[in-house]
């Protein structure tokens, strides 16, 4: 244990407007601890103001109406897991909670902590951009609501201003006939950070595909949607062109979990193993 | 920043322990609560070793800062004994060599609770995941397997109903 | 009359593990107890010009040891076989983790400020940080040539087989990295210091007398002085064979300068970056063989990376080498064999030492010449296996009635190897995102220290009545997980024909035990049980002698013979010392004769799917199969391979140490990836017994020989796959993926 108490500070709210007003005097909100924790021990974090949100119950809620599942930023991984309308709907979510970690972990981690994090590698992100999910930011101003596929803006960096944190996340409910289409790639089959990962959710007319949104995360300094790539399948063009264009749309790295070459290959891999599940989904 | 009391219940026993609220919960169990069954293998969150159950959840304690679990109900290994009787789970780590040189069987024994406590009736692929945030080098994880598989069929066994199996009386069974 | 052994009695400390009691290092404190930590160097090699002391520390209140706090008395070494490796760096930096100061205080938050704020000024030199640079020179790091060890092994003429007109040359050269044991427990010592004791230390280890040695070299110390206790210890796998000698000398050298008693636990990115790990390997092969598979000669280079220092790499070599031609009857053999220095941090036990590395590119080797031969991979084997009566490459005469073609037609049935081949060839041609292969491997591994090694350790072995009674077992084999005190007590039992609860086995405590050798090289049941056996049987016949017991006889019956004859005698004790068995011989010089006492002998199956969408390799099930003399405990005994197959698993597709200028840059668990139990298959043991007179019962070893399986039976089954050849372990997905590319896709 490298981290040093003494150079620390965290403070205990329960309610959302307790919980901005803290962020606006510079403390980070701290939840499952997940991310936040390893970097205590291992004497690695750096800022030393924290405030304890996991007793704000308004943030723990997953609201549902007939069009949008509106989840706080609380919702653990669990929580999303044993959702039965979310499970059942955003299959692709459930599917990243139930890939990340370990049973340990999904019961602390959480969606807020998980995009506020901002990791390129994370698995809940292609998820959610998949979904066309939107962001509602809080603080003492107010709320703000941004399309999650403008909510981050560089290596771990977001669009939310010093004195906002994450609140809810919203995502539509969708047509239930649409195919969805989620794989992580990893060193192992538990407790892995990704190499790649994919998601992509497709409406279809018969053959055709009316619409797609397609993620992936690990290839580029954020989680990203491949726009050209979509607009190609919507155009109804020829998996090459298609494929270019995913190319396009990612910036893998060498790194010490794998390198570029695999990461892009693969990418590819999952692109073309994709469009044949929209082909045939069974 | 000032230590206060963290109230916490602590395998049914009701504490106090006057500490810094970020501190680990794993470093509060250990070193303020003497309670060093529970250890520490990686201080990341990736071995499992640290592993509690918090109101009957599974938990990396390693990740937990003590002020979060005020009120609430930590289990720890020294908490699956009935006294001198064993939890089910326990003997069945004994009796099919679920633990070889141990210092992964405590996370991994709440592990295996904190599933039979969840599934009814899991089958291999649920233990494999309920596990998989356990790390074991020295098994390869067969006989853990086989330990809590057998510990599964001695409940089926045993007069349904009865909490002793997997709980101390009293223990919270609560998500 | 044995009752215990063949039996799966409970384990003895099992009840203390599950419950959380069982105490390990970390979980002691002592009154006045203060921290240790570790300055360690910051690049590979180079000159120490100065250490610095930063601001904002108080540093008057923290202990501060370097080299010049060794005693004028002792020796700054690390004391093992060649005396190369200083306890503590004293003008020169041989490696990035190099230890150099250590600093204790009450209070680690402290520490590990004042760690942070040390600045070691250090004038870089030239660093050699791979294998082939060590051979090719690049610089020289040690010695005259960077060269640890050579040995030379010959049989027949190679040069002239290799020149014969009927036969196929086949060469191949093969890699394996290095391998973190990754033990979850990290190593920790607890060292106290007094005018009248001397020094003890208390911790997780696996050798106590390795650390006496090294304690009484650097404090000058006489063995009464320098006692070692063994902690419950959370695993080993030879990462804890010889690293706790330096913890140990570390922190009794922090204990003395401070006056306190001193607990150094490493955490998890220390333990993996500074401590030891598998060697790594480089084998050339090249193969003479008849166009029916009947090998004539090897020619084989064999080199392993040992790191800065010399530590136990001539005899990871030894090993290695020595098993570099496997269970095969083949005429001429000649193995050329060099450990070499790098700048890394030096390189150590680890489960198999040399063997795995040697037998995986012998393995793999012959399913890349059955295929050139157009042979099945069972079936080069079978051609060649060696007999009863016949020599192996040292020209060891075999004397087990080994029939290898036997088990490997059971290992085949068993793993319906044909079927799913056969099934496997079809699905694969379909097409289709997945491909399924099967792989062996077949091998051996010897039990106990090379050739004279064992006379060297002399190896003693205690027993003594208790007051109760029960008879109490003294030797310095340590429990760390493997079955040691469990396995003890059966055999005792066994030889005393009493009940397992009748024998007590004492803690490893160098004030109580004496030496029966280190905890390593698959000897604790077969050589040191042995002596267990003897001495055991020695305390029956004292009583029997005595009259106290007669024939036949209860255990009630001896418990209070016993008891009586302590009380009226005052003790009852045995003595039992290691003789090397008649008939064994082995020159050091030569490297020839008989290197191990035993083997045991395995054949090994893998079943394994690529995905070609990720590129995964993903072993789905594993047959293990061997013979290995005796099972003294069913459930232990399948424990062991069961661990051991998941240690080779995880050396083979998932585990990879990401080197950056000579350290471990993936230190945390988080990038270094072991299999948890979602990627480990079922796995199917099967044990078969041809007891040999030397080991308790018959028992040969077991703990290393489950390492030296997977790593080719995997490969070989993913050629079996795929079509592709892949000569280096690990084999992730991206060098599947790398080896697709150039095989064109």
């Amino acid at each position: 244990m490298r981290g040093d108490l003494g150079d620390f500070e965290l403070v205990t709210v329960r309610t959302l407007h307790e919980a901005c007003d803290r962020v606006a005097e510079g403390y980070r909100p701290l939840a499952g601890g997940t991310d936040v924790m390893v970097l205590f021990s291992s004497g690695k974090l750096a800022h030393p103001k924290w405030v304890d949100i996991s007793g704000v119950d308004e943030l723990r809620q997953v609201r549902v109406d007939e069009v949008t599942f509106d989840m706080g930023a609380l919702t653990t991984y669990t929580g999303v897991r044993r959702h039965p309308l979310l499970s059942r709907e955003l299959p692709m979510l459930a599917q990243a909670a139930s890939e990340t970690g370990g049973i340990a972990i999904q019961n602390r981690g959480t969606l807020g902590g998980n995009i506020g994090n901002a990791s390129p590698a994370a698995d809940s992100p292609p998820a959610l951009l998949a979904y066309g999910a939107h962001v509602v930011l809080a603080s003492r101003r107010g709320e703000r609501t941004v399309p999650y596929e403008t909510f981050h803006t560089g290596y771990k960096r977001t669009v939310a201003a010093a004195d906002e944190l994450v609140a809810r996340i919203v995502v539509s409910r969708g047509d239930p006939r649409r195919v969805h289409y989620y794989r992580k790639v990893g060193p192992r089959r538990a407790q892995a950070i990704s190499k790649v990962c994919f998601a992509a959710c497709a409406d279809r007319d018969g053959p055709r595909v009316r619409d797609v949104k397609i993620a992936l995360g690990g290839v580029a300094p954020v989680p990203v949607r491949a726009l050209e790539a979509e607009r190609a399948i919507v155009a109804g063009e020829p998996f090459e062109r298609v494929s270019e264009a995913l190319g396009r749309a990612i910036a893998p790295i060498d790194d010490v979990r794998s390198n570029a070459a695999y990461r892009r290959r693969v990418a590819d891999n999952l692109l073309r193993d994709f469009l044949r599940h929209v082909a045939h989904p069974s | 920043m000032a230590e206060a009391p963290i109230e916490l219940r602590v395998n049914g026993v009701a504490c106090a322990p006057c500490v810094h609220p970020m501190r680990r919960l794993l470093d509060v169990l250990r070193e303020d609560l003497l309670l060093t069954g529970t250890k520490e293998g990686c201080g990341e969150g990736e071995c499992g070793a640290c592993a509690v159950l918090v109101d009957g959840q599974l938990v990396d304690s390693c990740l937990v800062p003590v002020v979060q679990v005020r009120g609430r109900e930590v289990t720890t290994i020294e908490g699956m004994a009935d006294g001198t009787t064993l939890a089910v789970i326990q003997q069945a780590f004994i009796d099919h060599g679920g633990a070889q040189c141990g210092i992964c069987t405590p996370g991994m024994i709440l592990a295996a609770r904190e599933l039979l406590e969840r599934v009814s009736q899991p089958g291999e692929a649920d233990i494999r995941e309920a596990l998989a945030g356990n790390i074991c080098r020295c098994t390869g994880y067969t006989r853990i397997f086989e330990s809590v598989l057998r510990a599964i069929e001695l409940e089926r066994r045993q007069v349904s109903g009865s909490a002793g199996a997997w709980s101390k009386p009293g223990a919270s069974r609560a998500r | 009359m044995a009752t215990n052994i063949g039996t799966s009695v409970p384990r003895r400390e099992a009840r203390a593990k599950v419950t959380g009691r069982a105490r390990y290092v970390d979980d002691v404190v002592f009154p006045g107890m203060i921290q240790g930590v570790t300055v360690r160097s910051t690049c590979a090699r180079g000159r120490i010009r100065g250490i610095h002391f930063g601001e904002g520390i108080p540093w008057d209140e923290i202990t501060v040891v370097t080299a010049k706090d060794i005693p004028h008395a002792g020796h700054n070494v690390v004391a093992l076989i060649n005396d190369d490796q200083p306890a503590l760096a004293d003008g020169v930096i041989n490696h990035p983790e190099e230890p150099v100061v250590l600093l204790a205080h009450p209070s680690r938050a402290l520490l590990e400020k004042a760690r942070a704020a040390v600045r070691i000024e250090v004038e870089p030199l030239p660093a050699v940080l791979t294998l082939e640079d060590a051979l090719a020179k690049r610089a020289v790091v040690w010695g005259e040539d960077n060269v640890f060890k050579e040995y030379w092994i010959r049989k027949g003429d190679v040069d002239a087989a290799m020149a014969r007109g009927d036969v196929v040359v086949v060469e191949g050269e093969y890699a394996t990295g290095a391998q973190e044991q990754l033990y979850i427990e990290p190593n920790g010592m607890i060292a106290a210091v007094s005018a009248v004791e001397g020094i003890t230390v208390w911790g997780s280890m696996q050798c106590p007398y390795y650390i006496q040695k090294a304690l009484m070299k650097v404090f000058d110390v006489p063995a009464e002085k320098a006692r070692v206790v063994q902690m419950e210890t959370g695993g080993g796998f030879g990462g804890k064979e010889e690293y706790p000698s330096i913890l140990a000398v570390h922190a009794a050298l922090l204990a003395k300068k401070s006056g306190r008693p001193v607990k150094i636990i490493y955490d998890r990115a220390e333990d993996m970056a500074a401590t030891t790990k598998r060697h790594p390997s480089r084998t050339r092969h090249r193969t003479a063989v008849t166009r029916e598979g009947k090998l004539v000669a090897l020619d084989i280079d064999f080199a392993i990376d040992g790191g800065a220092y010399s530590t136990l790499s001539q005899v990871v070599l030894s090993r290695g080498c020595i098993h570099a031609a496997g269970p095969y009857d083949v005429d001429h053999v000649r193995i050329h064999a060099r450990a070499v220095a790098t700048n890394a941090p030096p390189h150590g036990a680890f489960r198999g030492f040399g063997a795995p590395q040697s037998l995986f590119a012998l393995e793999r080797h012959l399913d890349v010449i059955a295929r050139q031969l157009g042979l099945a991979p069972e079936e080069i084997r079978r051609r060649n296996f060696v007999r009863q009566g016949q020599t192996l490459a040292t020209g060891q005469v075999v004397r087990d009635d080994v029939d290898m073609a036997a088990m490997l037609d059971r290992a085949l049935v068993a793993s319906d190897w044909k079927a799913r081949r056969a099934r496997f060839a079809e699905e694969n041609a379909r097409g289709g995102s997945v491909r399924r292969g099967m792989g062996l491997a077949t091998f051996l591994h010897g039990t106990g220290f090379t050739g004279s090694g064992e006379k060297h350790l002399a190896s003693i072995v205690g027993a003594e009545g208790m007051a109760d009674g029960r008879v109490r077992v003294l030797a310095a084999s340590t429990e760390i997980g493997q079955g040691t005190s469990t396995i003890f007590a059966q055999i005792a039992a066994d030889a005393l024909g009493v009940g397992y609860d009748d024998v007590e086995v004492a803690t490893p405590d160098t004030r109580d035990v004496p030496n029966s050798g280190p905890t390593v090289a698959s000897r604790t049941c077969t050589i040191v049980g042995k002596l267990v056996e003897q001495a055991a049987a020695s305390i029956k016949a004292q009583l029997l002698a005595d009259g106290a017991l007669t024939e036949p006889y209860d255990a009630p019956q001896l418990r209070a013979a016993c008891a009586r004859f302590v009380r009226e005698r005052g003790a009852l004790r045995a003595t039992a010392e290691y003789r090397q068995p008649n008939g064994v011989s082995w020159d050091d010089e030569k490297f020839r004769g008989d290197a191990y006492g035993a083997y045991s002998w395995a054949v090994y199956v893998a079943e394994v799917a690529v995905d070609a969408t990720t590129y995964e390799a993903r072993c789905e099930e594993f047959w293990a199969l061997q013979e290995v003399g005796k099972v003294i405990h069913p459930l232990l005994a399948a424990g062991q391979i069961e661990g051991g197959v998941a240690q080779g698993i995880g050396w083979t597709l998932f585990e990879n140490v990401v080197w950056k200028d000579g350290r471990m840059s993936n230190d945390r668990m988080t990038d270094y990836i072991v299999p948890t139990s979602a990627d480990i298959p079922p796995m199917h043991v099967l044990f078969e017994e041809q007891p040999y007179s030397g080991g308790p019962a018959g028992a040969k070893g077991i703990g290393e020989l489950p390492m030296d399986g997977p790593g080719p039976a995997i490969l070989n089954a993913i050629h079996d796959a795929t079509g592709i050849s892949l000569t280096r372990l690990p084999a992730t997905p991206e060098v599947i993926f790398a080896a697709m590319e150039r095989a064109g896709g």
